[in-house]
């Protein structure tokens, strides 16, 4: 086990300076360069050299790269473009709004799912389960942005509720308001989080109920309920802890489309705003950060299936 | 005691009609659209919906209705080209990955993870602000993407196949690696890889849309759901179908290739894996 473990940490490892070299790649091969993001933008062209110079873009590649690593290893992400500030500082100072929709949207949403999801593996071939199922697909099916645009169609506008810009209002920002800001975005996001999760748990409950153990576990007498708690759900936790550790990154870079809609300020808004704004440090620093993350949630989920689950355990 | 039920394939019944349906409203726009997508009329700005105008007007004045049926021709060539091309890439990194093992496939898979590990709508949200926002970028982009989940599945269908008996004896009889990958994996994990192509169009349909929303995808005037839902946005207050109606058809079409897709799924006799190997 230790083997597999030592030589899943040493492919992250691989992945993540495969990584590094892909974004960096990515934004310096790019015909042009931030100045040029606005063709209306009249510029003097010794101004754009000495801007160009400051900033260290006038260098070989291969000399950039590695004085860009050297950086990040040590923390430093670069200052941003737009904002002429440390683009970790600009990510932390979003990251609180952002968690504040992601949290309870993945916690919300993650609950209802295996309540839901549970329920419906019982009953299979029910009206429910197809309900849930065609559900589900139509609920993976919808756009994000354009629930939340109906949302803010009928609940701020029709029927004035809830309010569809930010996060407060100005000159506001107590408690209660700060909820009814929330009260769409989270709806947008827990019904996707809903709709995603609750596949996964309904199939993982079902790949459990059809085994022989469960089966033998009735044939021995015990009732339904003592089935379920004690054979099933543990058994299906697995692949449900797994789903749920993968979308974990999800939590520390936002909801893009969410947050765009309601002009919620969070970290997805940042990414999509600095990207259009050819914020390069930033884009870079976005992409490595969300890439990192998710490679290391997938090498967490594998460490935790190697942990929970003997039979995958290789000798070296 | 697992008895055998088949309550009819509805899902992919209903699925493939919506699919051929929305193709032939693709297809015919030009037919169909009782106006120019691109014609602007000042005195008929932000109309409700009426018999003239089915879906309503936009801000100039342009008809919602012709303008949606041209965007159904952009969603759709979008979706079925980069799956095409992503389809081929994946198919065929990870039939060789598969195949000769070693070091090759090492190589190709760490490459697949690198791709993998970028969050899809990032990477294509990335790559297209960093180049000129154009329909065969999008594609290319989107496409260019959304090839690792394919090669990952070929590449397991591959592993499976090549110790089976008819591989051993195809290869005795003196049949080469060429002949081999075409002649008796390629057919044999051609089954998963038609879902895994199915699923693929709505995820790019909906990668389309999203960049088209943020501004960054195909541009205006050039009609495309996306796009069109960007501008309506300024105008939720007064014109509910301006947003209503693009963003409609965007659900359709990815809905329908879902259920196409788990039809195919399940008369395949697939299960989902919610595990790689």
């Amino acid at each position: 086990m230790i083997f597999q473990l030592v030589r899943r940490f040493t492919q992250t490892l691989l992945v993540l300076f495969g990584v590094s070299i892909a974004t960096f790649l990515t934004m310096h091969l790019a015909p042009g360069h931030p100045l040029q993001a606005n063709p209306e933008l009249r510029l003097d062209p010794t101004a754009v050299e000495r801007w160009l110079q400051l900033r260290n873009l006038d260098q070989p590649l291969p000399a950039q790269y590695i004085s860009w690593l050297s950086r990040m290893l040590r923390g430093d992400f670069g200052q941003s473009l737009l904002y002429n500030r440390p683009v970790t500082e600009l990510i932390l100072e979003r990251l609180p709004s952002t968690l504040l929709l992601t949290v309870p949207a993945f916690v919300l949403g993650l609950l209802l799912a295996i309540i839901v999801g549970i329920y419906v593996a019982r009953k299979q071939n029910s009206w429910a389960e197809r309900l849930v199922q065609i559900f589900s697909l139509a609920g993976i099916s919808v756009p994000s942005y354009w629930f939340g645009i109906v949302l803010i169609i009928l609940f701020t506008y029709r029927f004035p509720l809830f309010s569809a810009v930010g996060m407060r209002t100005p000159g506001d920002g107590s408690f209660w308001d700060i909820i009814q800001h929330m009260v769409l975005p989270l709806t947008v996001m827990i019904f996707h989080n809903f709709a995603y999760y609750v596949r996964h748990v309904r199939s993982a409950v079902l790949n459990v109920l059809n085994l022989d153990f469960v089966r033998a576990a009735k044939a021995r007498g015990l009732t339904d309920r003592q089935v379920m708690i004690l054979h099933v759900l543990p058994n299906s936790a697995i692949p449900i802890i797994t789903i749920a550790t993968l979308s974990l990154p999800m939590l520390f870079t936002g909801a893009m489309m969410a947050e765009q809609v309601f002009a919620w300020p969070g970290v997805g808004r940042f990414i999509v705003t600095s990207t259009m704004a050819r914020d390069y440090p930033v884009i870079m620093t976005v992409n490595l950060y969300t890439a990192s993350l998710v490679a290391i949630a997938n090498f967490f989920a594998d460490v935790l299936y190697l942990l929970v689950d003997p039979r995958l355990r290789v000798k070296a | 005691m697992a008895r055998y039920k088949n309550p009819g394939n509805f899902e992919f019944l209903i699925g493939i009609s919506l699919i051929l349906f929305l193709s032939a409203l693709a297809f015919f726009a030009p037919v169909l659209a009782k106006h120019d997508p691109f014609a602007t009329n000042t005195q008929q700005w932000l109309q409700p919906p009426s018999i003239e105008h089915p879906f309503g007007t936009d801000r100039l004045g342009r008809d919602i209705f012709s303008r949606v049926l041209y965007g159904a021709r952009v969603s759709l060539a979008v979706g079925t080209l980069s799956m095409l091309l992503s389809v081929s890439i994946g198919f065929l990194l990870g039939l060789v990955a598969g195949y000769f093992g070693g070091l090759l496939d090492a190589l190709i898979m760490r490459f697949t993870d690198i791709v993998l590990v970028f969050p899809s709508m990032l990477l294509v949200l990335t790559l297209v602000a960093v180049f000129e926002p154009a329909l065969w970028l999008v594609i290319f982009v989107i496409g260019g993407t959304g090839w690792p989940s394919v090669a990952r599945l070929v590449r397991g269908e591959v592993l499976q196949l090549r110790t089976k008996e008819f591989v051993q004896s195809a290869r005795m009889l003196g049949a080469n690696h060429f002949r081999i990958m075409l002649h008796h994996l390629l057919p044999n994990a051609l089954g998963p890889v038609l879902v895994a192509a199915t699923l693929s169009v709505p995820a790019a349909v909906m990668t389309e849309a999203g960049i088209s929303y943020f501004g960054l995808g195909i541009q205006p005037p050039t009609p495309t759901w996306g796009n069109m839902l960007r501008d309506a946005q300024l105008y939720l207050r007064h014109a509910w179908w301006y947003a209503l109606f693009p963003g409609l058809f965007i659900f359709l079409t990815v809905f329908a290739f879902h259920l196409t897709g788990e039809g195919l799924r399940k008369q395949l006799g697939l299960t989902r894996t919610t595990r790689r190997v």
